[in-house]
Order: C-alpha cells, then structure tokens, then sequence
C-alpha cells in the first residue's frame, strides 16, 4: 500500500515495527503535496524543514524506546485559524498575512507534545466566514472527486487535504457546519464533538459561542484516536468542559443492537436533494439490520435555526473582529489620523463576506435593535435546544440526519449569491446552537460525488457516534487524482 | 432671581489591588518599562481568551460590602465595543445588566451636619485600557502616539451613584468617605494622582419648584477631589447663567479644564458610541455560593465608623483624636500595632498625631510610609514610661530614627539620653546643691515654691541634663519638707 494511503492506525503500526521512518512518511507526503497541490491549493504554506526536523526527532524518540503513542510521527495539517507558534497563522485574511503567532493554539500544543508532524497549514474561508473556501484571501481550493467544484467550507483545505492524501488527518473549525459540511464534500469522517470539549484557546474565534475544534479524518477510527488527543479541560478556556476524556476507539467497537436512532421529519424535506435522501434511508435500512430502531422525530423549531444562526454568529464576529485595527499587527494601511487608519486598514483587510457579516452583526447589535435580533436569538436558541433535549431525553440515543442540501457545488456557483450559499448549513447549524456533537461519515458516491451522512448526538455523547458511525462507514471513497 | 437646585450623580473607576491582571497572570504593577508586563491574553492577540481572577471578583465583593450593597449571587460579564487604540481588543469586558454589587449607600454629613443617605446605583467589574503616550498634547495633534498596554486588563470597580448630592461640598464630603472606605476595605490604592481612583462628575440643575430633573452633563478630566469640586462649582454658575438667560442646558460631556478653571465640551451625546453590549461568550457567569459568601464576609475588614466607635468608646480617645486617626488608615493601623503592644492609647495617639505627622509631613511622605520600625517605637515610648529617658530626648531619638532608621536603644546609647534615675547619685547631687545655694532654699521654705524649679534646674545642669528631672523634682521637695 502506498504511505499516503495509510491511516493513523496503519502508519503507527508500520513505525512501530520499523518498516517505515517518520521522515519517509513525512517525505511521502510532502511530495504528493508537490505534486498535486499546484492543482488542488489545499495548503497555504507547506512547513516542510520544520515537518522533516519533526520527524527526524520523532524516529530519534523511537529508536530510544521513547515514542509518545500512536500520533507519534504521524504527518499532518492545520486550518490555517489554529495558532502555531512561529509560523504564520493568516484565516485565510489579508488582514493577517503577514501575522506570526508567538503561542500554540492548546489543541495543537496537544498534539505537537504527542509527536505529531506538522506538514503546513491549510486553506479555508476567510475567518471561516463561508461554505466553500472560496472567500479565502489566497485563493480557492478545489474538490479533489471534480476541481470544478468546491471542497465545502469554511474548513475546505482541511478535508480536501485528508482526501486526496496530502496530510493523514487535519484540525478544522466547525461554528455551523464548517468541519463536517467539507467532510461530506470530500467524502471524509469530520466530527465536531461537544462545545467544551477541546479548548478553544489559540484558535482564532469566528462566533465565540458556537466555534469548536474538529477533526477530519480517513475513517472513523482515525477520528476516534485523534478526538482523544485533543479533548479535555484546559485552565485557559473557561468554557471547556472539566469532563473525562473517553476512549473513542473503543467505542467504535461497541454494540449498536437497541440504540434508538431518531430521524427528524424536518430535515428530509423538499430542500434536500434526492440523493442525499436515498442515502439517508439506505443507512437507516442498515442500521435496523444490525438490531438498531429507526423512529421519525420532531425538532419543531428547525426552521428558525438559520436565521438565528445568521444573526448570533454575525453579532459576535462583529465584536470578535474589532481587534483587526491595524494598530498591533496585521495589515496597517496609513492615513492621517487614527480613526482614518482604522477605516483604511479594516477596509483593506478584510473581504466582501467578512465586511457583510461585520455589518449584518453590527446592526443587531445596535442600540434600539438588540431586542429584536440579538436578545430574540438568544431566546430561539434556547428553544432549539430544548427540542434537542426533548428527543434525547425521550431515550433516543442518536439523530440521523442528511449533512447538507446537496452535494458538492461548481466553483463559482454561489458566490453572487449569499442566501443560496448560507442554505448550505440548514443541517448543521442547529447542531452549533445546541452545543452537541455531530459526525459527518461518506456513505458513497453519487455519480463522482461523495454523499455523508450526519449523525448527532447527545451533549458529550460522542462514543455513541463513533459506536454507529463505525457500523455505518463503508471503504474508504477515494478520487481519482493521479 | 430663580434658584436652582443642583443634582449630581458621581461614577468612580477604583483599580483593584490584585497582584495580577483581571484576565490573565501578568502583574498589574504596571511601572515597569512600557509593554513589558503583557502578555498575548492581556494584549488580545487572535485566539487568546480571558480567564477570571477570583481574587478580583473577592475584592469587588468586598467593596460592595464595605458600601452596603447588595452582592449578586449571579452576574456576568459584557463586551462593550469601540475602537481605540489603547484598547487591544475593540471591546472591553465589563458588567453591563448584571452587576456584582447593587443597591448600596454611603452616609455623609449635609450642611446642616446631618446625616444624608447618598445611595449607589451598582458596582461593576471591568478591565483597564492601556495608555496612550503622545508625541503631541493629544491624539489629534500629535505626529505619532505610542500604545502602552501594562496597564491593559488591570482590575477596576466602577462605583455609580444615584444623583442625590445636591451640592460640591456634598460632593466632595462623598468622594473623601468612599475614598477612605475602600482604603480600609482594603480593595485598592485609591491613589487618584496615580490613576488607581478616577471619578466622573454628572450634574443637572433645576429651577426650585420643578421636580423634574434637568438636562444631565458629564464632567470629566477631574484629577483631585478639589478639581473634582472646582469643576462642579463652575458647571452650576455656567448652567444658571445659561437658563436665567432663557437659553437651554446641552446634554454633553464637558472637559474640566484646570489652567483656565473652567469646563468645555468634549463630543456631544448625539454622535456619542453606540457601544453595542451584549454577553462576552468567553467567560462562564460568576456564581457566589454560600460558602464563598461567608469567606468573603469574613475578610471585611474592620470600617471606619466601627472603628471611631472603639477608639473613643473603648480606648478612651477623644473624638477629635479618634477622627484624625479614623482620616487616615495607615496611622490608625500603626496605632492599632502600638496598642497591641501595650503603648497606652493616648500616648500612642500623641505620638502618631503630634511628632510623627510633623516629621511626615515635613519629608513630604505618605502616611502609609513611617519609617519607624513599631518595635522601635514601642522601645522608645516604654523607656520614656520607664523614666529612663526624659521627653526631649525621646523626641530627639526619635528624629533621629525617622531619619535614619537606627536601633532606638543604639540612638539613646550614642546621645548618653540615659537618665539618672540613681537615688544614691541624685541623692549626693541635691545635697551639693542645696548646700551651694543657701538663699534659694531658705525663699523656698519662706513660701516661694518657685525656688524649687531653680534647684532642679541647678541639678539638672551639675548632671548634664541626665538626671531624671521628675525623681529629682520629687526628691528634693522631701529634701526641703
């Protein structure tokens, strides 16, 4: 088997018995990024002195008996929003183009202690603001199943990467959809565990009540091992979570016979597409044969999820983005005075999308209008949730759900059209507002398209997602690139 | 003529006296080189996130319960958005619906001498900004200016009150008790020459027979209670000229002007900041349960009317001394040390009160900064009682280590200030004396009493003013009798 297509698991063992080096892997992988990434730009800056010295003191630990564990010289990628000490973190802005973080984000400092090697970082929209890495600053990423389509977003970079073989497994972010949208795109695992789970703290915020970590991976087990790694409470986020981090490889293992799996009538509607549908039903069929029941529930407020989202994540960003002035770092555009220099900067940085959603967030936010977006927001958030907390409470173990109205989109398609683009997160975003985990699996191709499905949680269920992800998942999809 | 009645509502910004910063471990010391005590959370950089000091939140809770507040047992915080530079993340974090400490009041004297309840809106919590240095007089006209943000994220309570003082003595009467109350809670330096208090002024006047409050005007740039107090006294004679002249009060905040002794305006409310609060998502409400609440409680230091009340009541201290205490807590802390130490109250008091605050004031220190070691004091006050040494020597010793911060012993020892206090010595001493001056004593046995006071003088000077002039005065009375 060629080293790019390994998994975690199969690289960890093929280094452990010393069939294979870091650095080889590590080189592997750095020149299938030479080569197709000219195509497909998944990458905004390849790492590769700092991958390869990674490596060779990975395989120095090993040949001491000292190898960290199973992430150990495993060659991987960041969305370009999660802090790297001494390399150049942009999200995708011109407004920090030139921005080195003199920190580690704690997600990838966890992983940077577990030996992982660090291939680059990769492309995304800007600030994460979109559902297709096409309002990245530096250029779009293409799909690696058609590059006349889109990856999804905003972490595009970071599922077409694992894709098409250009990392083992990458962090994205996911604020409504922006792990697990990509991941049924580019037809890889992506899940966005519970909020609180892996801190937020160096990951550069969006919408600071809704951004979570997530990962994107080969398979379920992949994501099983790294979700593991990065979890738990971090005394510098006050609002992760001071729950124990489980053992989700084992939970891919467990029984699923029992387990009440919900389908909310309101996400198989008209809006989605007849083979996203198809697919949705052909898993349920599975899951009933491996002694699963399938029940049609309710999340009566589903609708307003959108329109709630919309408002919430752009308030915050509003705010979350006010620090871009141009007086610390990043872009400074000169003027003659200081509150031109802002303007000048702000207006010079940051794209259309980002500039749209500042002002969208700042009218809610505006004196005689809080009431009726903002505070009205907060109270149909509430109200998401307890529809969310009514299912699982009624004993359903797991909602099945499509990941998104249609597959892959061309390059191009929506990008004049911001609404038809924002519909794109109908499946996901509630998920953000309820804080639960959710998973996006490939179930298989449409055509030369992957299809996912997307199955979510109760708050810090994550194992029951991988327990019947794991059933769910077939062989790998895999485009056809070389 | 119409008179006005004046409304004034005052909003302090007190530093919390934390040994870090409210958000992150950096030490709020902030007199270092500029930019050295940051760090990325204090300075804002991309993905950082703010973690509560809880110290910070005790000592809010702590100051409202020094001003009779109520204390939330639930609050939380706010993001309050505009762009300045001084302010690294385009919001500050503060409290904005839910404050930790509500419903307050602080009693000061009218002019009449009566109590008056001046009632506390809230009490907030909040960061500092940094500090903007300009190569100008402003930012407006400078070439450059140059960010400092040690001071950024530095702890502040914002204490609001409700407009019920009604004139600048008031004001300032307000301003001296808050001053000293959160000085004795304990809470903060109070220092206003140095930032760590700052206060604002509103004020509105209203013609006698109108209860409706009128047009309200902020004043800031006040750097002493007294500019405090000169501002509002301006404000009232430039707002009564405006409406005895038929014309309208705008509503507007005014600049004080120190050099000119006047106020003018600063930006007009109507394109005042729309600062867009809402629930900063990074931080978890602040939840006060029981047990913190009496740990809290217990760590309420003692106020200043409890203790007028033990010094007068208790120590026998009379009010105008035990007021000049109460005035200033530094010495009334160092009084209380030299009580412990068994120095008698009133002793005690002179000496703080008399010597020490000349030798202060004429070193130009604070009072929180005597010198004297209490040991040392206590030694020299106890060889004063002892009559081991007299009182003008005392005084010079202690002079002496105020100035030098010597062992007091060592200062008696190198002065020879030890008296006599030998009764064979003194005995032979008043026998050579009597005998050297037959006049005297025979004008004292006829009635002249005074002729004693030259004899002892005369002892006092064959003994180089060593002897215990008290024993000796004593001694040769029973000599004479």
């Amino acid at each position: 088997m060629p080293i790019t297509d390994m998994t975690i698991r199969d690289l960890s063992q093929a280094l452990a018995k010393a069939e294979l080096s870091s650095v080889e892997a590590t080189q592997a992988h750095l020149e299938r990024i030479s080569t197709l990434d000219k195509k497909l730009h998944t990458y905004l800056k390849v790492t590769e002195e700092a991958a390869l010295s990674a490596a060779r003191a990975s395989d120095a630990r090993r040949a001491k008996g000292e190898a960290q564990g199973t992430l150990d010289g495993i060659p991987m990628a960041l969305k370009d929003i999660i802090c790297t000490k001494g390399i150049a973190t942009t999200c995708a802005s011109r407004i920090l183009e030139n921005y080195i973080p003199p920190y580690n984000a704690t997600c990838w400092q966890k992983l940077e202690d577990a030996g992982a090697v660090l291939l680059g970082k990769v492309n995304m929209d800007e600030f994460a603001m979109g559902s297709s890495t096409e309002s990245s600053a530096f250029g779009i990423t293409r799909n690696p199943f058609d590059p006349d389509r889109v990856p999804g977003g905003s972490s595009g970079g970071s599922a077409a990467a694992v894709a098409a073989d250009l990392a083992v497994y990458s962090l994205g972010t996911d604020t409504g959809g922006s792990v697990r949208q990509p991941a049924h795109f580019c037809g890889v695992v992506g899940i966005k565990p519970t909020y609180g789970r892996i801190s937020r703290f160096g990951v550069i915020p969006y919408a600071s009540s809704l951004d979570q970590v997530g990962i994107l991976a080969k398979d379920c087990a992949d994501a099983a091992i790294v979700l593991e790694a990065v979890s738990g409470k971090d005394p510098m986020d006050s609002t992760s979570a001071p729950m124990p981090t489980e053992n989700y490889l084992e939970a891919c293992g467990l029984e699923i016979r029992g387990m009440r799996v919900g389908i909310p009538k309101e996400f198989t509607t008209e809006l989605i597409q007849k083979e996203i549908l198809d697919q949705l039903y052909q898993a349920a069929e599975k899951l009933v044969s491996l002694g699963a029941e399938i029940e049609e529930i309710s999340l009566p407020h589903s609708d307003y999820a959108l329109p709630t989202y919309y408002i919430l994540a752009s308030a915050e960003m509003s705010s979350n983005l006010g620090r871009y002035d141009g007086t610390r770092y990043g872009l400074r555009v000169e003027a003659d005075n200081v509150q031109d220099m802002f303007i000048a900067s702000r207006s010079a940085g940051f794209g259309a999308e980002v500039k749209r959603r500042i002002m969208l967030g700042t009218y809610a936010l505006s004196s005689g209008y809080y009431d009726a977006y903002y505070n009205k927001t907060l109270q149909v958030r509430t109200l998401i949730k307890q529809d969310y907390d009514q299912a699982f409470s009624a004993g359903i173990d797991c909602i099945l759900t499509p990941p998104a109205p249609s597959p892959a989109f061309p390059v191009g398609r929506m990008t004049a059209d911001p609404l038809t683009m924002y519909m794109q997160d109908i499946c996901t975003v509630p998920v953000n507002l309820a804080g639960l985990p959710a998973m996006v699996l490939p179930a298989a191709l449409a055509g030369h398209l992957p299809i996912g499905l997307q199955l979510i949680g109760p708050a810090f269920g994550e194992s029951k997602l991988f327990a019947i992800g794991s059933k769910l998942e077939g062989p790998r999809l895999l485009p056809a690139l070389d | 003529m119409t008179q006005y009645l004046t409304s004034i509502g005052l909003e302090f910004h007190a530093e919390l006296k934390t040994k870090t910063k409210i958000f992150c471990s950096c030490p709020t010391d902030f007199s270092g080189d500029p930019n050295t005590h940051v760090c990325p959370v204090c300075l804002g950089l991309p993905g950082v996130l703010p973690v509560l000091n809880r110290h910070a939140v005790e000592l809010a809770v702590i100051a409202g319960l020094s001003l009779n507040c109520e204390i939330s047992r639930f609050s939380k915080f706010d993001r309050k958005n505009y762009f300045y530079p001084d302010l690294p993340k385009g919001y500050q974090i503060t409290q904005y619906p839910l404050p930790i400490c509500r419903n307050g009041f602080l009693l000061v004297k009218d002019s009449q001498g009566r109590d008056k309840k001046i009632r506390i809106n809230r009490i907030h919590m909040e960061e500092d900004a940094g500090k903007l240095v300009h190569s100008g007089d402003n930012i407006s006209n400078s070439a450059y200016s140059l960010p400092d943000y040690n001071r950024a994220a530095v702890p502040l309570i914002e204490i609001v009150t409700e407009p019920d003082i009604s004139s600048a003595d008031e004001a300032k009467a307000f301003a001296e008790q808050l001053k000293m109350t959160l000085e004795y809670a304990d809470v903060s330096d109070v220092k206003m020459e140095q930032g760590s208090l700052r206060c604002d002024v509103n004020i509105s006047i209203r013609p006698e027979n109108s209860d409706k409050l009128g047009v309200k005007v902020e004043l800031k740039n006040l750097n002493s209670f007294r500019a405090m107090y000169k501002a509002i006294e301006h404000e009232f004679k430039r707002q009564s000229a405006l409406l005895d002249a038929g014309q309208s009060i705008v509503q507007e905040t005014r600049l004080w002007d120190e050099a000119n002794g006047e106020t003018r305006p600063m930006r007009s409310k109507e394109d005042a900041h729309d600062y867009r609060y809402f629930p900063e998502p990074d931080l978890v409400p602040i939840v006060i349960d029981e047990a913190w609440m009496e740990e809290m409680r217990a760590k309420v230091p003692e106020l200043p009317e409890a203790r007028r009340q033990r010094l007068t009541v208790e120590l026998g201290l009379s009010d105008y001394d035990a007021g000049q205490l109460v005035m200033n807590p530094p010495l009334a802390r160092y009084f209380d040390q030299l009580n412990t130490a068994n120095v008698e109250a009133k002793t005690a008091a002179n000496w703080l009160l008399g010597d020490i605050s000349r030798l202060l004031n004429e070193s130009e220190k604070e009072y929180s900064e005597v010198p004297v070691d209490v040991q040392e004091l206590v030694y020299l006050l106890n060889e004063l009682k002892k009559g081991a040494i007299n009182n003008n020597s005392a005084k010079t010793v202690l002079e002496e280590i105020f100035a030098t911060e010597q062992k007091a012993a060592d200062v008696i020892a190198a002065h020879g200030f030890a008296q006599i206090s030998d009764s064979n010595f003194l005995q032979q001493a008043i026998k050579e004396i009597l005998s050297a001056n037959p006049q005297a004593v025979q004008d004292y046995r006829a009635g002249k009493k005074a002729a004693a006071g030259f004899l002892v003088g005369q002892v006092m000077k064959q003994t180089k003013g060593q002897a215990n002039s008290a024993l000796v005065k004593e001694m040769l009375e029973a000599a004479l009798a």
